[in-house]
């Protein structure tokens, strides 16, 4: 299957750009989650929540093409991303920008040869003009400074923010963050969610976050699904402000408020 | 697609009229030509229009920053871009992008790479000696205090690094045998002395290249993966967590390996011994030499000292081979191609030491006549 040319073009603001249907998620068989079923909407900072070994990465990780779920469907704009070939799902899944939860950085390229990568690969752009991107991406991160650095010269944060640069380098329509703010210091992290705020109104980047960092769910994403590993599957769905406020199941109640789990049982 | 329109106004003015869809794509055919039509109109006001511009991704607003970014007057001023590019292009401050911030070093000169590599090599050998100081210290503590040595970790190494092992040393020491008596029978025949390539092959096998080829197999067998498997833990900051728990990573890491190998090397130096030997009675078959008159041969030129010369080399190969890739793994740097790095200089390094101590042992064997 051919990935169609509607995803190719921009799809409208508030249309859903992926679609997961009657997923299940696991590993060997062994299901984490049911019957998942949400949309993400395009322009939206869309946030995956949930507990230590809740399958909100492992999700991610269907989403973005990594592992296959034991059922269930994801489509990114009009492509199902797990019944097109193996060759048109990497054609799919490279218009997505991924930053991994350590930076997956490649340790022998400096930092701008790590952003630089993607554009030499996938575009035919002249030297200078590859060189000055990449620099922007790292500028927009805040790591200008810190470009012939190896991954390995810097700190897990900076590795992180490096890992966001490349991810962006080719201006992806949208972008998965696999926990970015975690090991980042509370202001760096309040930077990087106003980077996000500022990806998402100048550029209409979608992005999926998935995170458990409170902070950053309350100030940077517009909506989220909360996953619970006991219920194996989605407990709350919508505005993150709205569900600390108004929601009446304790378990989301629990979760937004930092309170442990047996006060609430 | 994008279009760019250059003209030139009657005040003087050049102006750059941008419209389309300004992405990476449309980006190929114009930054040439836009960076040109800048930098032919020297100390002239420029002027880009940007009303026409559907569209502005990161890739588009490059070309914006790079047209901002060079210094020079009057500044390239960019007019009529639509909200949310404006937006997208105030993100980045041109003054910052002028030149990269952290360009990659200049190569050093080769006087200066002389002297770095110099100064590598004392830092090493510094600590080599330092390493086998602990080394020895760490291993007369484990002789003297037999319980505290981790058993367990020292039969996994050595069925890895021993049993595992056997299959190549088995197939090399065979064939090395077999090459060994076909080079040398060939030439000898012409004497008709082929009975003696039974005296060089045992010779040669037991004294010197049974020994021999077993550590540098094992050198690049269990070497590259002593300093994998240990520079993998310094990577995951292990070897810290084991310090910070108040045990020597000396005594807990290399001990256990040393002595595995301590225990496996002489095993399968004889075994090597032995194949090379049977390599050699098969070929001497073909020569009309039967098994039987071969070994009677061979057992008549070597003697117990020749075999006790080559099998106490082995146990010194073990160490050699053992420390240096336990070395070369705590030595890592951070990093993944540090580990492969680790790896590769455990092999070589073990090779050269290995060539350098078996040198000083045939001088040493010449000196006291063995």
């Amino acid at each position: 299957m051919e990935p169609s040319s509607a995803a190719t073009a921009a799809t409208a603001k508030g249309e859903p750009i992926i679609r997961v249907r009657d997923l299940d998620t696991g590993y060997e068989g062994n299901p984490i989650l049911t019957n998942i079923h949400f949309d993400v909407m395009s322009g939206e900072v869309f946030g995956i929540l949930g507990g230590s070994g809740s399958g909100k990465s492992t999700l991610m990780k269907n989403m973005i093409g990594l592992l296959p779920p034991i059922r269930g469907t994801v489509h990114f704009a009009a492509d199902d991303v797990w019944s097109a070939d193996d060759a048109t799902r990497r054609r799919i899944v490279s218009r997505f920008g991924v930053m991994y939860q350590s930076g997956a950085l490649f340790g022998s390229m400096t930092l701008l040869e790590n952003v630089r990568l993607p554009l030499e690969t996938a575009t035919s752009l002249p030297e200078a003009a590859i060189d000055l991107i990449a620099r922007m991406k790292l500028e927009l991160v805040g790591l200008e400074a810190f470009t012939g650095h190896l991954p390995a010269e810097l700190s897990g944060g900076m590795q992180k923010r490096a890992g966001i640069a490349r991810a962006m380098a080719l201006d992806p329509q949208i972008l998965f963050l696999d926990e970015p703010s975690s090991g980042l210091d509370p202001i760096t992290a309040a930077s990087l969610d106003a980077l996000i705020r500022r990806l998402a109104e100048s550029l209409g980047v979608t992005f999926v976050i998935v995170t458990h960092d409170l902070a950053s769910v309350f100030t940077a994403l517009d909506r989220v699904i909360l996953l619970q590993r006991k219920a194996r599957g989605i407990i709350a769905e919508g505005d993150p402000r709205k569900l600390r406020d108004e929601s009446d199941d304790p378990r989301v109640r629990a979760f937004f408020r930092r309170e442990p789990e047996e006060a609430t049982a | 697609m994008a279009a760019l329109a250059i003209s030139d106004t009657p005040d003087g003015e050049r102006v750059l009229s941008l419209s389309g869809r300004l992405d990476a794509a449309a980006l190929k055919e114009l930054w040439d030509r836009a960076t040109r039509a800048v930098a032919e109109a020297p100390r002239r006001p420029v002027i880009v229009d940007a009303s026409a511009v559907d569209y502005c991704d990161g890739a588009g607003a490059a070309l914006f920053v790079e047209l901002l970014r060079h210094p020079r007057t009057p500044r390239v001023e960019i007019r009529n871009l639509r909200p949310p590019y404006d937006a997208l292009v105030a993100l980045f401050d041109p003054a910052v992008l002028e030149h990269d911030l952290d360009p990659e070093p200049p190569r050093p000169k080769v006087i200066e790479e002389i002297g770095i590599v110099a100064a590598g090599l004392w830092r090493d050998t510094k600590l080599q000696i330092a390493f086998v100081g602990e080394t020895t210290a760490a291993l007369l503590y484990a002789f003297t205090h037999p319980h505290l040595i981790r058993w367990r970790d020292v039969w996994r190494i050595a069925e890895r690094a021993g049993a595992d092992g056997l299959p190549i040393v088995a197939l090399i020491s065979f064939l090395l045998g077999m090459i060994l008596a076909f080079q040398s029978a060939i030439p000898m025949k012409r004497f008709g002395a082929e009975i003696f390539v039974a005296d060089l092959i045992g010779l040669a096998m037991l004294r010197e290249l049974g020994p021999l080829m077993t550590a540098i197999l094992l050198a690049g067998r269990s070497g590259a993966a002593f300093a994998a498997e240990i520079g993998t833990m310094r990577v995951n900051q292990e070897v810290d967590a084991l310090t910070t728990m108040g045990l020597d990573p000396v005594r807990f890491l290399v001990t256990p390996r040393i002595i595995a190998a301590l225990l496996m090397t002489p095993l399968l130096t004889l075994f090597s011994n032995v194949l090379g030997l049977l390599g050699g009675a098969v070929t001497m078959q073909t020569f009309g030499i039967p098994f039987f008159t071969f070994f009677r041969e061979a057992d008549s030129a070597v003697g117990l000292h020749d075999f006790l010369a080559g099998f106490v080399k082995s146990f010194v190969f073990a160490i050699l081979v053992a420390g240096i890739g336990c070395l070369r793994g705590l030595q890592t740097q951070a990093g993944a191609s540090a580990v492969g790095e680790a790896a590769t200089r455990a092999v070589v390094s073990g090779i050269i030491l290995l060539v350098v101590v078996d040198g000083l042992f045939a001088l040493a064997y010449y000196l006291l006549d063995i």
